[in-house]
């Protein structure tokens, strides 16, 4: 009972202190702004960083047994210090650095990536603006985007004769879905008026397509892309520990066959860094593009 | 004699499957060169399926639209829309968007410099040259607005559709666009259809006022011509006999003879 009477006594107390500390902050954030920022900034990063360093120690600890069968961090950072100090060197054909392995897989993901571009852009204004082409042309989208990408590596292996090519078009078969009918959407939702003014001003089809068209569905195709974008790097890496060649996927296979597996887990830091910053990209581009059309 | 813009038995209806609604029946009016026209009625009269009619967006069911005796079935610049909404394309500045319609219209007639002074030109007429690098929107709607005429006078129409231009504005900024409208209309002399729900706008502006009965099948009531000489001031019309006269005549049809009856589902 003398617990009880305690707490309602520290509940009756609490409403006038929070008033008091409400006003301070107030007066605080305007005379050291600068403080403000970099407790922002703080705030932003400290948390991550934190949680990296709680998974380093335990992956430390649950590694370091000698009959583990994964590399701890320490022997990490150890044996694979020359993959993650020099990204750039260059010691011959099959012994380069990460980041070249990365720029030649981001080579074959911008070929296959940008032709998806175009051609899901293009195809999905026509299924977005013709009630027929959607009628024939959407139930075959919606069964083949649900083939996974490495599904079509044989068949693509045996059309083409080459392993450059067939995995760019791995990538541009994953990453065209998520255009095509992102843009079809956008098309669909173009605003009544906008047709209207183009109506009136008798623009041909192709004129409709570059200034109305295009711009007022740039959100939704860039929301494609930036699916796209993601799906297209999931797809060379897969694709490339099967076609062999200097990418980062088959990089990853190579260091299997032959039992380094810090550099296993150097490579995955690589591809994972490098997909953040596509993604982010993509996002920033479609920012900047569609800045206009946001705010209306 | 022949009409300029000619609505000959016009009648229109929609169907939505098997259920057809009736919209507009046997709608007839002549309206000449240079004349200011308005059309006013209670909502849902299909004030605004006639002005679409007449742009060409919608087709007629019966019945023609001829321009200048040649029948209209199309949309086209010609017959220039300012619609309620504005309808600029966000992405585009002010400049931009007058600039789609001039380099369509005139890309072959007019050499570039051209184009841009007839820009310039079209831009000055409404007072919005100084915005001209501004998207729409960072400008206020009653500019938009401004932007939007602008953009149709630009097309150098036949004849000018007005649909209920002024419908989202407050009451001072409508003012002063009315003004600009009656301004544009006396140095231009263009042919003018607007539509409207404002009585004392429908007074102020028109040459004639056209009512039109409820819906559906709606066809028009009663024609009313506004005997005052041109140019109007509103202040000095707030007095005058024949103004007060038109408005209360308008008043009498919509809210007397036509009045809106809340249609229950």
């Amino acid at each position: 009972m003398s617990i009880q009477t305690i707490e309602d006594t520290k509940v009756k107390a609490f409403p006038a202190k929070p008033a008091e500390v409400i006003a301070f902050t107030a007066k605080a954030r305007r005379r050291f702004d600068p403080l403000a920022i970099a407790g922002k900034l703080a705030s932003a990063l400290l948390p991550p960083i934190v949680v990296i360093a709680v998974m380093l120690v335990v992956w430390q600890i649950a590694c370091s047994s000698p009959t583990s069968s994964l590399p701890p961090p320490t022997q990490v950072w150890n044996e694979a210090y020359d993959l993650i100090a020099h990204p750039f060197f260059d010691n011959g054909p099959q012994d380069i650095g990460l980041a070249w392995r990365v720029l030649i897989s981001l080579q074959r993901v911008a070929i296959g990536f940008g032709l998806a571009a175009v051609v899901g852009v293009a195809l999905g204004a026509l299924v977005g603006q013709s009630i027929w082409a959607m009628r024939g042309l959407d139930p075959v989208f919606q069964i083949l985007r649900t083939v996974p990408p490495l599904a079509w590596l044989p068949l693509s292996l045996a059309a083409f004769r080459d392993s450059s090519p067939s995995a760019i078009f791995v990538i541009f078969i994953t990453s065209i879905w998520p255009i095509i009918i992102n843009t079809a959407v956008g098309v669909r939702n173009i605003p009544e008026d906008y047709r209207n003014v183009s109506r009136i001003l008798r623009l041909n089809q192709f004129e409709f397509f570059v200034k109305i068209m295009v711009p007022a569905a740039a959100p939704y195709i860039f929301t494609g892309l930036r699916i796209g974008i993601g799906l297209s790097w999931l797809a060379i890496v897969a694709a490339e520990m099967l076609t062999g060649g200097v990418g980062i996927g088959f990089f990853i296979w190579d260091a299997w066959n032959s039992s380094r597996l810090p550099d296993i887990i150097v490579a995955l830091a690589y591809i994972g860094v490098t997909g953040f910053c596509l993604d982010r990209l993509v996002a920033a581009v479609g920012a900047f593009v569609t800045r206009g059309t946001t705010a209306k | 004699m022949t009409a300029y813009l000619k609505l000959d038995h016009i009648d229109k209806s929609f169907s939505r499957g098997a259920q057809v609604s009736e919209v507009l029946k046997d709608i007839r009016l002549t309206i000449d060169k240079g004349e200011f026209v308005s059309i006013i009625g209670h909502s849902g009269c299909g004030k605004s399926t006639l002005l679409n009619l007449i742009a060409g967006l919608t087709k007629v069911s019966a019945g023609a639209v001829l321009l200048e005796d040649k029948e209209v079935d199309s949309p086209g610049p010609e017959r220039a829309v300012v619609f309620q909404n504005h309808s600029l394309l966000p992405w585009l500045t002010v400049y931009e968007n007058i600039n789609l319609a001039v380099s369509k219209v005139f890309g072959r007639s007019k050499s570039k410099a051209e184009r841009h002074d007839w820009i310039m030109r079209n831009l000055d007429l409404v007072q919005m040259a100084h915005a001209k690098d501004k998207r729409p929107a960072e400008i206020s709607g009653g500019m938009k607005q401004r932007v939007g005429i602008a953009r149709a006078l630009a097309m150098e129409p036949k004849i000018l559709l007005l649909d209920e231009p002024f419908g989202a504005l407050d009451a001072l900024t409508r003012a002063h666009l009315q003004d600009a409208v009656m301004d544009i209309h006396s140095r231009l002399g263009s042919t003018t259809i607007m539509i409207t729900h404002d009585v004392d706008e429908a007074v102020l502006l028109s040459d004639r006022i056209v009512m039109m009965t409820n819906g559906p099948a709606a066809t028009i009531g009663e024609v009313l011509a506004v005997p005052l000489a041109r140019p109007r001031r509103r202040v000095e019309l707030s007095s005058d006999r024949t103004f007060l006269r038109c408005r209360e005549a308008v008043l009498k049809f919509l809210y007397e003879r036509h009045r809106f009856v809340e249609a229950a589902e």
